[in-house]
């Protein structure tokens, strides 16, 4: 049975409640004598019985690779089921699916990496990743932008990436002044690029978020003489399939579920700017 | 059963083609019907649409398609020929990629632990006779999309090898049809295991494949005279030179994504009723949705896929919302896709020149026009 057209069952070992509407389910296959391997950046059909499939990035690190997790935020009938289980409840995976990010290319660079929204969750995996390997990479800045306060998940995580040597991290919130936000700064995520000290030459930018965020980001990158090869983005599309087949995740002529998630910006970039394309 | 390496050896030296006469077509029938199950053109509900047949008896016969943009209806024929018509809305599509199946099953046992069983198709060996050309050419990108991957589709795989095609070189086209433009018609070209050409005294034949020169091997048939030839020749050729649409002579349709802010697609719009009749009849579109149906005791439940179309209202949504929420935006990725993404994609366009989107849209758009019109400069609005 083909793990990519058959789910498998995993078992809840442990669900966090991250914020109101977001949660966090850590898994493990209940055959579990095989390692799962998979790249940050790729996704997971999660399956919830009698329900249906839900496309959602892993969160976990590679090195894990007898466990995975998923944080999940509560949109619709199939993430709203999957909200109400609890540790040893059943899902079925199928995955993992698509081209993750470019660590390899990360590699002894400056890094970039900007999400807007839950956005975090597929760049938090990398984020873990470049932590555990710190000495791969050069300079890192983080900057998280989210437009309600309840979206700032994992502060705790943030506070202690923000600890490790060379790392930068800028938390803004795009709220009116009048309310209250624990976090540095107010405004769009974008308008934190101005604080930065970018080495265009030598950054690699990852982006995750609302595509509005993302595209307003790769123009302040340009203005920062930041080559579009480095620019890598992550992009949502509705999925049923995973594998590029039942043609719901179109974007141009390419498949988000199979040619991404994460491309660089040239490989979208023709049409990554028109509207409702 | 095709063998694509052997289709591709048996087409660097062509077989000769053979005659059957028509007395004993019912006999090469009954000789396929010893392997395999038959499915043939037949009329019901006012229209050819490809059912089981047992006899020859049970074909189209005499009868000729008139069709227009928005129109189809069956006509009598001239003649008394078995395949002198156009082809109806479906052809092999559905035998492969059925509208509606169930893909695996999920067990819910006492303790909540979840079980999953593969529900692969188990396909009859089947021959389909009378197949175009143009619906071989959509077979062969059909075939790219469901087979030519890291992972096959299990379904459509399992009833492809159960497949036999008889394909029937296209002599009556519609007024819809622009195969000579696409090149992928009306001469079949490859893709068959036995391909005919119809004449008024009987069928030439010729193998496409090993399994259609063993089966031909059975019969005792003389070869082809030089005149049946060049009647058959001469048949298709008329075939060809009687259509009258076509693409973009330049090919300009090929870059359909930069003219994306076409004020044209917003004319169009307000005549597309988004019915998705075009993508339901087009042989290669291949979208699907999945979804869960639950048994009534809970106890089980199956992954079903079914058709789908981007024009309906929730092919697109993310979070609830389409990305593509208006007739504009759905028309603009359906024309899109068809005619430049595909090449990127499969590196051929996703139209075969069947016309059956013309044919089968209620209000009878016409991509030819269309993409004459996309790839024109607009005046805007």
């Amino acid at each position: 049975m083909s793990p990519f057209h058959v789910p498998s069952e995993a078992i809840i070992l442990e669900r966090i409640q991250e914020s109101p509407n977001i949660f966090t389910l850590r898994l493990q296959f209940a055959d579990n004598t095989q390692a799962f391997k998979f790249m940050p950046g790729q996704f997971n059909m999660l399956y919830l019985y009698g329900v249906g499939e839900v496309a959602i990035s892993i969160v976990s690190d590679p090195l894990d690779d007898h466990f995975f997790a998923h944080t999940i935020r509560v949109v619709g009938r199939t993430t709203e089921g999957l909200s109400k289980l609890k540790a040893r409840d059943c899902v079925g995976i199928r995955g993992p699916f698509g081209r993750g990010w470019p660590m390899l290319e990360a590699e002894g660079k400056d890094l970039l990496l900007v999400t807007g929204g839950l956005g975090c969750a597929p760049l938090v995996s990398v984020i873990e990743y470049i932590m555990r390997r710190r000495e791969q990479f050069a300079h890192v800045d983080i900057l998280q932008g989210v437009k309600h306060a309840d979206d700032m998940i994992w502060r705790k995580r943030y506070a202690q990436w923000a600890q490790a040597p060379d790392v930068n991290v800028l938390l803004t919130a795009d709220l009116p002044d009048h309310v209250n936000w624990p976090g540095d700064l107010k405004g769009n995520v974008v308008q934190l690029f101005k604080r930065l000290d970018l080495r265009p030459d030598n950054s690699l930018a990852m982006l995750c978020g609302p595509e509005l965020m993302m595209k307003a980001a790769i123009t302040e990158l340009q203005q920062h003489n930041m080559s579009d090869d480095n620019i890598w983005l992550s992009l949502e599309r509705n999925m049923h399939c995973g594998i590029g087949q039942c043609g719901h995740c179109q974007m141009g002529e390419k498949f988000v579920c199979k040619d991404g998630p994460v491309f660089a910006y040239p490989e979208i970039s023709a049409n990554f700017h028109l509207d409702s394309i | 059963m095709s063998d694509i390496d052997g289709q591709t050896q048996d087409r660097q030296i062509p077989d000769k083609a053979v005659f059957l006469p028509l007395a004993q077509f019912q006999q090469f029938l009954e000789l396929v019907q010893q392997r395999y199950k038959i499915i043939g053109p037949v009329v019901k509900d006012e229209a050819i649409q490809y059912q089981p047949i047992n006899d020859i008896h049970a074909l189209t016969r005499g009868i000729r398609v008139e069709q227009n943009p928005g129109q189809y209806s069956l006509e009598a024929s001239d003649n008394n020929l078995f395949f002198a018509w156009s082809n109806g809305a479906q052809a092999l599509k559905p035998l492969l990629f059925s509208p509606k199946e169930s893909l695996w099953q999920a067990q819910r046992d006492e303790q909540g632990r979840l079980g999953f069983v593969a529900l692969t198709a188990k396909p009859t060996a089947t021959a389909v006779i009378g197949v175009r050309a143009c619906d071989l050419a959509a077979l062969a990108l059909q075939d790219q999309h469901f087979l030519e991957k890291a992972q096959p589709d299990p379904q459509y795989q399992a009833r492809r090898q159960a497949l036999f095609l008889i394909g029937v070189d296209c002599t009556h086209p519609a007024n819809t049809c622009f195969c000579a433009a696409t090149h992928d018609g009306p001469a079949l070209q490859t893709g068959f295991d036995i391909a005919l050409s119809e004449l008024a005294e009987g069928f030439l034949l010729r193998p496409g494949s090993r399994q259609g020169r063993a089966l031909l091997a059975q019969l005792d048939l003389a070869p082809a005279t030089a005149t049946q030839q060049k009647t058959a020749t001469q048949a298709i050729q008329r075939a060809a030179d009687m259509q009258q649409r076509c693409l973009p002579e330049d090919n300009s349709h090929q870059q359909l994504y930069n003219q994306a802010e076409h004020p044209h697609w917003q004319a169009i719009a307000e005549r597309c009723l988004a019915c998705g009749n075009c993508t339901m009849v087009c042989p290669t579109c291949f979208c699907y949705s999945a979804h869960t149906e639950t048994a009534l005791d809970g106890g089980n439940a199956t992954q079903v896929r079914q058709w789908d179309s981007c024009f309906s209202h929730g092919h697109s949504n993310l979070h609830g919302h389409p990305v593509r929420a208006d007739i504009k935006s759905r028309y603009r990725q359906w024309l899109s896709h068809k005619l430049t993404g595909w090449l990127e994609q499969f590196g051929k366009s996703g139209c075969v020149g069947c016309g059956r989107c013309i044919t089968w849209c209620p209000v009878g758009i016409d991509l030819t026009a269309e993409a004459q019109h996309l790839t024109q400069p607009g005046e805007s609005v």
